[in-house]
């Protein structure tokens, strides 16, 4: 186990960010921290990385106590989510700033510097001031900053957030190859579940300062521990009193078995190639359905019509 | 037509204005400075008591600034980098030489460092130091009222910066003092140079205080200004010559402030 944190506890004052936090990050993996805002993730990634301190507890690093460790000797790279680029200092002397304080030869601090640029695509930026780059060429310039000192581990704080959304989708494409071929232990700390799920190999829920569930992208959306890791990873809505999935509800118009639950549609609103129902079930409930379009033409459903709905099979529910 | 009018006259006042009170006295200073030409301007400045007199303002000023500058920056850093209890009125105290007469603050530094009655003069005197009626004291005195020039440039300025860029120097292997000299310097250099020029300027000008707390003895502890007050009557030649140049340093000051200015607007822009 690469990051052991255990029973971490860390407050504000009153709020209480952190509660008894315990939780193992894999070597070599991409893990994401996710979760609503003002969580905790962030705080916790800030405590590992030896930026803020845990009021309880103990962090150790490939097992080095680091707990009481000032953040320049836990050998971290950290990147911010408003990329903290030196401002003053060229593209090519930000990347070479961890070299340097490490007082590593000029020679070897060049070939480093170059081979980061080429795997970030920055090299034609090298003399350039960070002012002069887009911000997704600035957060790459950070990652490769970061990894210019070999840290033993990666940790990212909201790193897209501060992107527009095509560029967000870029560089999280980017960040998983990026992952598969330098196999550094990374953490990103996110609140966007849809980057969770596709980039990561394991994600950590948190939740009001504790850890909700951890597994991997597949185990927590077929599997969510509770109703707040299943609603936070999707949408969701309720049939018969269960938590489901909108997508895993199956229509028809004839009454369709012993469990179908009879209702009336309210309400058909279409995106783009996805039909979105709304049901009055007899029971009270206001139930949503997700169809795809081709689906909902094939069925003619349309407002006031009487459908019956049951879970498909398998379908996750809490 | 009357709008015209109105605007002309405007203008005219304010032309005025300046003419009277700062050009037209300043263009005396300078057309008496060089009453007997450049070569009795030059005469007077090779005078015993003016060179020593340049000599004493030119190292209080320069010793003020360098602790100014020190001092400054740390409490810039401590003002905006720490929360502790007290740290308001701290801010306000640094605001208090700008609106204290300096002829106080003199008086104040008297009152603690005369050898005679001050409180902490006293044991220091028996100890051979001398504040008051020597060097020290001036530079103590000049320090007073340049305190917020800086402090008041750099803090802003530390306070739009961030600590993002001194956190991530830190995760990549600088100590503090590191990251104090490689990231935090540079990214308020222009407002500390620009602080120490105004301190610098603020310096060669101090009057009131330094007159309190000098033995003013021409030839030994007179500055330029406590010598032009002292010879403004008997030998306006020294009076006019010293004057010229104190003011030639401040507009010289005010240039450089002004090209500064310029500057940190421009590298300002290009880090947005």
């Amino acid at each position: 186990m690469s990051i052991e944190v255990r029973g971490v506890s860390k407050r504000y004052g009153d709020f209480v960010a952190l509660d008894d936090v315990s939780v193992s990050l894999p070597t070599g993996q991409l893990t994401a921290l996710l979760g609503p805002s003002g969580g905790g993730k962030s705080t916790l990634l800030r405590i590992i990385a030896g930026l803020d301190t845990a009021d309880e507890g103990t962090v150790s690093i490939e097992g080095v106590e680091a707990t009481h460790l000032p953040p320049q000797k836990r050998n971290v790279g950290f990147v911010f989510q408003h990329y903290a680029v030196f401002r003053h200092m060229s593209v090519a002397k930000n990347v070479a700033f961890g070299l340097e304080i490490r007082k590593r030869p000029r020679a070897e601090v060049q070939a480093k510097v170059a081979e980061l640029l080429e795997l970030v695509h920055l090299s034609q930026f090298a003399d350039r001031l960070p002012s002069q780059l887009s911000g997704g060429q600035r957060q790459r310039m950070a990652l490769a900053r970061a990894l210019a000192v070999e840290p033993s581990v990666l940790l990212l704080d909201e790193p897209f957030g501060a992107l527009d959304a095509k560029v967000r989708k870029e560089l999280r494409d980017w960040l998983r190859r990026l992952h598969d071929e330098v196999h550094v232990t990374t953490v990103f700390v996110t609140h966007d579940q849809e980057e969770a799920l596709e980039v990561a190999d394991e994600i950590v829920v948190i939740n009001q300062g504790r850890v909700e569930q951890v597994g991997t992208p597949d185990e927590l959306y077929d599997a969510p521990a509770n109703d707040f890791v299943m609603s936070f990873l999707g949408d969701v809505t309720r049939l018969g009193g269960v938590l489901i999935r909108p997508h895993d509800i199956e229509v028809s118009v004839t009454p369709a078995g012993p469990d179908a639950v009879e209702g009336t549609v309210a309400r058909v609103l279409r995106i783009g190639f996805e039909v979105r129902l709304t049901v009055l079930v007899d029971s009270g409930e206001v139930v949503t359905v997700e169809l795809t379009r081709t689906h909902a033409r094939r069925l003619g459903v349309a407002e006031g019509a009487t459908v019956f709905l049951t879970a498909v099979p398998g379908a996750a529910g809490v | 037509m009357g709008s015209a009018l109105g605007r002309w006259s405007r203008r005219l006042l304010v032309v005025g204005y300046l003419f009277l009170l700062v050009l037209w006295p300043s263009w005396y200073v300078v057309k008496n400075t060089f009453a007997g030409g450049v070569g009795a301007f030059l005469d007077v400045l090779q005078m015993p008591e003016v060179t020593s007199a340049l000599t004493v303002t030119a190292q209080v000023a320069l010793l003020a600034v360098l602790i100014n500058v020190v001092f400054g920056v740390g409490v810039s850093l401590l003002l905006v980098r720490f929360r502790f209890p007290g740290r308001r009125v701290l801010s306000a105290l640094i605001d208090l030489p700008l609106s204290v007469s300096p002829v106080v603050v003199g008086l104040a530094l008297m009152l603690v460092y005369s050898p005679v009655y001050g409180w902490f003069g006293r044991p220091l005197s028996s100890a051979g130091i001398q504040i008051v009626f020597a060097t020290p004291g001036m530079v103590l005195a000049t320090c007073f009222v340049t305190l917020p020039l800086v402090v008041r440039e750099v803090v802003p300025v530390l306070e739009e910066l961030g600590d993002d860029q001194e956190q991530a120097a830190r995760s990549l292997g600088a100590d503090g003092w590191q990251t104090f000299w490689r990231i935090t310097v540079p990214g308020i250099r222009w407002a500390l140079i620009y602080g120490l020029v105004l301190s610098l300027a603020r310096a060669l000008g101090e009057f009131g205080a330094v007159k309190v707390v000098s033995s003013r003895i021409a030839g030994q502890s007179m500055t330029a200004t406590t010598l032009v007050e002292a010879r403004s009557q008997f030998a306006p030649r020294e009076a006019y010559a010293l004057s010229f140049l104190l003011a030639f340093a401040g507009v010289v000051c005010l240039i450089i402030v002004a090209l500064l200015r310029a500057q940190a607007d421009r590298s300002n822009g290009e880090n947005t």
